[in-house]
């Protein structure tokens, strides 16, 4: 019946055609829904931006940068969350990076099949889902009260650390499996050892993809703001920490605080902190956007 | 012994290769080298167990997470009573007279996970759709990185954009809506999961092979023709999938049901309502002065255990669908 | 099962010429198994020194297998499994106490693609004698000329040394994994079918180099390419389904060989 075939008598080709033209009208509404539904999509990220630099954009200052929170709208400023941010990071970036990566590491270059090892990635990739809120409560049980850390910046940079692993550990196993083994071999033929190959070949190698992969998983650890709530850092402090105990609050936490106030204009300086969060983002991603392009695939 | 073996036959080997000064040189160094590495094979043996402790962490991270849950909730327990927790339809921790009932929580939780898919579902499906089937390649090249912006926006930015920009136009088309609400909070967590579901969908319905669309081409159906009944069945795990970590991801999301959602436990349906969901509970409770050893404290961990299992369930029910049920071309 | 036992009891007639050489290798009843497929079945074979020592056969031969045994690349693949001796210069090589380490270093491989590592040129060629210790930059530039010059690729890269090797062409890389090779001195070098991925320029350049090398190396090479054999190996063994049909004298082999698959193959009857 569908087949457009020659030998298809003239009286059912016109019947068809009509049939046919009504399947394409569909096929059309069809596609115009589908592409409705993604620039439905396109359209909130935009309307999103745009409210949100519009509503902050007159609130952008040196003085909220240089100065602390306050109870007066305008003599607030982010100071202590962006220091906050920035220790976190310290601790996050480098504990991530080589959990992440020896776990990657171990994955694909050491680890036997057996049972255990597929305990392992079936572990990682569970711990993917588990809501951030949960990861707080884990902070806050082990770090902040079971080891003592308080809610410290260590406290909270290792619970982020946790909670942004399984994206590291994904993305580097990519980019150590795509070390091609032609090259592994090249180096174990010239009688260096495993960890010399490892160490001198495959991570160097993999080294971009594991680098956009971490860039990634950072820019995931600023945002979060749950956790660090749970795990009880201060939404009001008027200090930068000065040593990994410090307490510590941070850009998402000190956002959360404003929004939730009543004032219209701790509303807008929310909005002008969103800026700032979303241009760290933005930098970040570019450098991982960059790193991926400038080092593309060789082989 | 071995070196001494080595050596032996090093010289064995007879003078030609002994005149050449440098390139014994070379290799001897090398032979030197290769007798005395003790540092070299205490690195081989150290670094695979390194390495292995790394990946224990990860292991170490969930055994953490349940036993915490599970050792805190059982203290929960202790003081309020198991019957309670789940026959209760009233959860009030913060009254003279509390009440520990889940299930206001859960009510809350799955209406705005609810309301979520709504929005979520068609939108993202729509957009694999058209991503996997319709567009071009330059046109999935450039739509693909916005969609992951979208994801990556940080939750409280959504939650900021939901109390101060959906909820006020909600408000002014629906009369009597509360400022706190669950419609709006529930649409932009289905805004924020879209990009999931389309780029999970969108790798389920892409990695149906060209041949068997090729096969229903040639009959002369249409792409929507060759979409919903080739492709959409033969990707029907991989979406379905999507929606299950969809599910599972509006029911963990925190920031932005705590910021425009409200912290109203009550059983109800009414989506212009507030509601609170069991992820805004734990962060009211630890944003509170509920003191360690309070029950209130403890009741964080019950709510934290009850949120673990909901997510953990989907999650393994989405790994299960997706395993079970792949198709093999 | 007839053929078998004939195959088994071939005399290694290769080098009668010149039995005072002394022998780089001495394999004796190899055999090898991938899993439960028997690849290799009691190879025995002398290689003497410094000579080129080809290994023909058509593909899925084991040919590429044996070569890969000999500096115990096989083990790579876990599923590999081998009895049987090979004595690199008198010393068992699967025996406990024999650092594989010091077994490649001795002896050098050429792989069928070429694989530089993602470096600088000279990176590549200091890759080796730099896990093995050598540091100092004085000795590792007189590496790199040294060693670029024997693999006939100095006067292409001496001013390009910082490049990334990618940048090279493929007959240029596989000249380069040769220069590698030869930076630690080693003893013996591997080549497996180093030229089937290059065009007849390159490949000719190599061929040139092989019979250069050969006055300081001894090679074992596996070509698909018949014509090659014959051009620059001393001794050259024809493998079949795993089992060493007959190893001679190069020019024995193809001009009067003495089972007649090597004739049926050689004449392009098969493979």
């Amino acid at each position: 019946m569908k087949f457009a075939n020659t030998t298809v008598p003239q009286e059912v080709q016109k019947e068809n055609s009509p049939q046919l033209s009504k399947r394409q009208i569909w096929n059309k509404v069809f596609k115009g829904v589908c592409f409705t539904a993604t620039a439905f999509s396109i359209a909130m990220l935009l309307i999103l931006l745009v409210r949100i630099v519009t509503q902050g954009a007159g609130f952008l200052d040196w003085g909220l940068l240089t100065n602390f929170a306050s109870r007066n709208a305008e003599d607030a400023g982010l100071l202590a969350a962006l220091a906050g941010t920035i220790w976190l990071m310290l601790v996050t970036a480098p504990v991530s990076f080589i959990l992440g990566v020896g776990t990657a590491v171990y994955l694909e270059e050491y680890a036997p099949r057996n049972k255990f090892t597929n305990l392992l990635q079936t572990n990682i990739s569970n711990l993917a889902g588990v809501p951030s809120v949960v990861f707080g409560l884990l902070g806050l049980t082990i770090f902040n009260r079971l080891m003592g850390m308080g809610a410290s910046v260590i406290a909270g940079g290792l619970t982020l650390s946790l909670l942004v692993l399984p994206i590291i550990v994904v993305a580097s196993r990519e980019a150590i499996s795509a070390v091609p083994t032609d090259v592994k071999h090249a180096s174990y033929a010239m009688g260096a050892t495993k960890w010399q190959t490892i160490f001198r070949i495959v991570v160097p190698t993999a080294l971009p993809g594991v680098l956009t992969g971490t860039i990634l998983a950072l820019s995931r650890a600023i945002g979060e703001t749950a956790p660090i709530l749970v795990l009880g850092a201060l939404t009001y402090v008027a200090s930068t920490p000065s040593n990994l105990f410090s307490n510590f609050t941070a850009m998402p936490v000190q956002i959360y605080n404003w929004t939730g106030r009543p004032q219209q204009e701790f509303q807008d300086i929310a909005a002008a902190g969103i800026i700032i969060l979303l241009l760290m983002l933005l930098v970040m991603n570019s450098i991982a956007v960059f790193i991926r392009s400038k080092f593309q695939k060789r082989f | 012994m071995l070196l001494s073996l080595h050596l032996g036959n090093y010289l064995l080997r007879g003078c030609a290769e002994m005149e050449d000064r440098s390139k014994l040189s070379i290799s001897e160094r090398i032979e030197q080298r290769t007798k005395g590495s003790g540092s070299s094979s205490f690195m081989e043996k150290l670094m695979p167990i390194v390495f292995f402790i790394c990946a224990l962490i990860s292991v170490l991270t969930t055994v953490g997470i349940v036993f915490t849950l599970l050792f805190e909730t059982i203290t929960f327990f202790s003081n309020v009573p198991f019957a309670d927790f789940f026959a209760s339809v009233e959860w009030y921790p913060f009254f003279s007279d509390p009440q520990y009932g889940i299930w206001p929580l859960v009510n809350g939780t799955l209406m705005i996970a609810g309301i979520a898919m709504l929005v979520a579902v068609p939108f993202g499906l729509g957009a694999a759709i058209y991503l996997s089937e319709y567009a071009s390649e330059k046109v999935r090249k450039t739509v693909k990185p916005v969609l992951e912006v979208l994801a990556g926006i940080p939750t409280i930015v959504y939650g900021f954009f939901a109390l101060t920009f959906v909820t006020p136009i909600l408000r002014s088309i629906i009369p009597g809506m509360d400022i706190y609400n669950a419609l709006s909070p529930g649409i932009i967590v289905g805004v924020m999961i879209i990009p999931m579901i389309a780029s999970l969908s969108e790798d389920a319905m892409s990695s149906v092979p060209n041949s068997i669309r090729q096969g229903a081409f040639a009959l002369g159906a249409t792409r929507m023709e060759v979409t919903v009944k080739v492709v959409m069945p033969a990707a029907l795990s991989g979406i379905i999938a999507s929606f299950v970590l969809g599910i599972s991801r509006a029911i963990g999301e925190t920031m932005i049901v705590t910021v425009a959602g409200g912290a109203s436990p009550t059983m109800t349906l009414d989506p212009t309502g507030a509601v609170q969901t069991m992820t805004a509970y734990i962060v009211q409770a630890t944003q509170g002065d509920a003191g360690f050893g309070t029950p209130i404290y403890y009741s964080i961990y019950a709510v934290g255990m009850t949120l673990f299992v909901f997510t953990l369930a989907m999650n393994l029910l989405a790994h299960y669908i997706s395993r079970r049920f792949r198709e093999d071309y | 099962m007839q053929t078998k036992h004939e195959n088994r009891s071939v005399e290694d007639n290769s080098i009668n010429a010149e039995e005072k050489a002394p022998l780089a290798y001495n394999v004796e009843q190899l055999n090898l198994w991938y899993a439960d497929n028997h690849a290799l079945q009691d190879i025995s074979m002398k290689i003497p020194e410094k000579s080129v020592t080809a290994i023909i056969g058509p593909s899925g031969c084991g040919k590429s297998t044996f070569i890969k045994t000999l500096n115990r690349m096989t083990e790579m693949n876990p599923i590999v499994k081998t009895n049987g001796s090979i004595k690199y210069r008198e010393n068992e090589i699967f025996a406990k106490n024999f650092s594989v380490e010091y077994l490649r270093t001795k002896v050098g491989m050429v792989f069928q693609n070429p694989n530089p590592f993602p470096k600088s040129i000279y990176d590549n060629v200091t890759y080796g004698p730099k896990i093995h210790g050598i540091k100092d930059k004085k000795t590792l530039d007189e590496i790199v000329e040294r060693s670029l010059k024997k693999a006939a690729i100095w006067d292409e890269t001496k001013d390009r040394l910082k490049e990334n090797a990618f940048g090279l062409s493929g007959g240029q890389q596989q000249r380069l994994c040769i220069a590698r090779c030869l930076a630690i001195e080693p003893d013996i070098i591997l080549m497996d079918e180093p030229t089937s991925a290059l065009d007849p320029i390159s490949t000719l350049k190599i061929e040139e180099l092989v019979q250069e090398l050969k006055k300081d190396y001894t090679i074992v090479i596996v070509t698909h390419n018949m014509q090659q054999a014959a051009r620059i190996s001393d001794s050259t063994a024809f493998f079949l389904n795993g089992v060493i049909v007959e190893h001679d004298q190069t020019d024995k082999i193809f001009s009067s060989p003495e089972k007649k698959e090597t004739e049926d193959y050689i004449s392009g009857r098969f493979g």
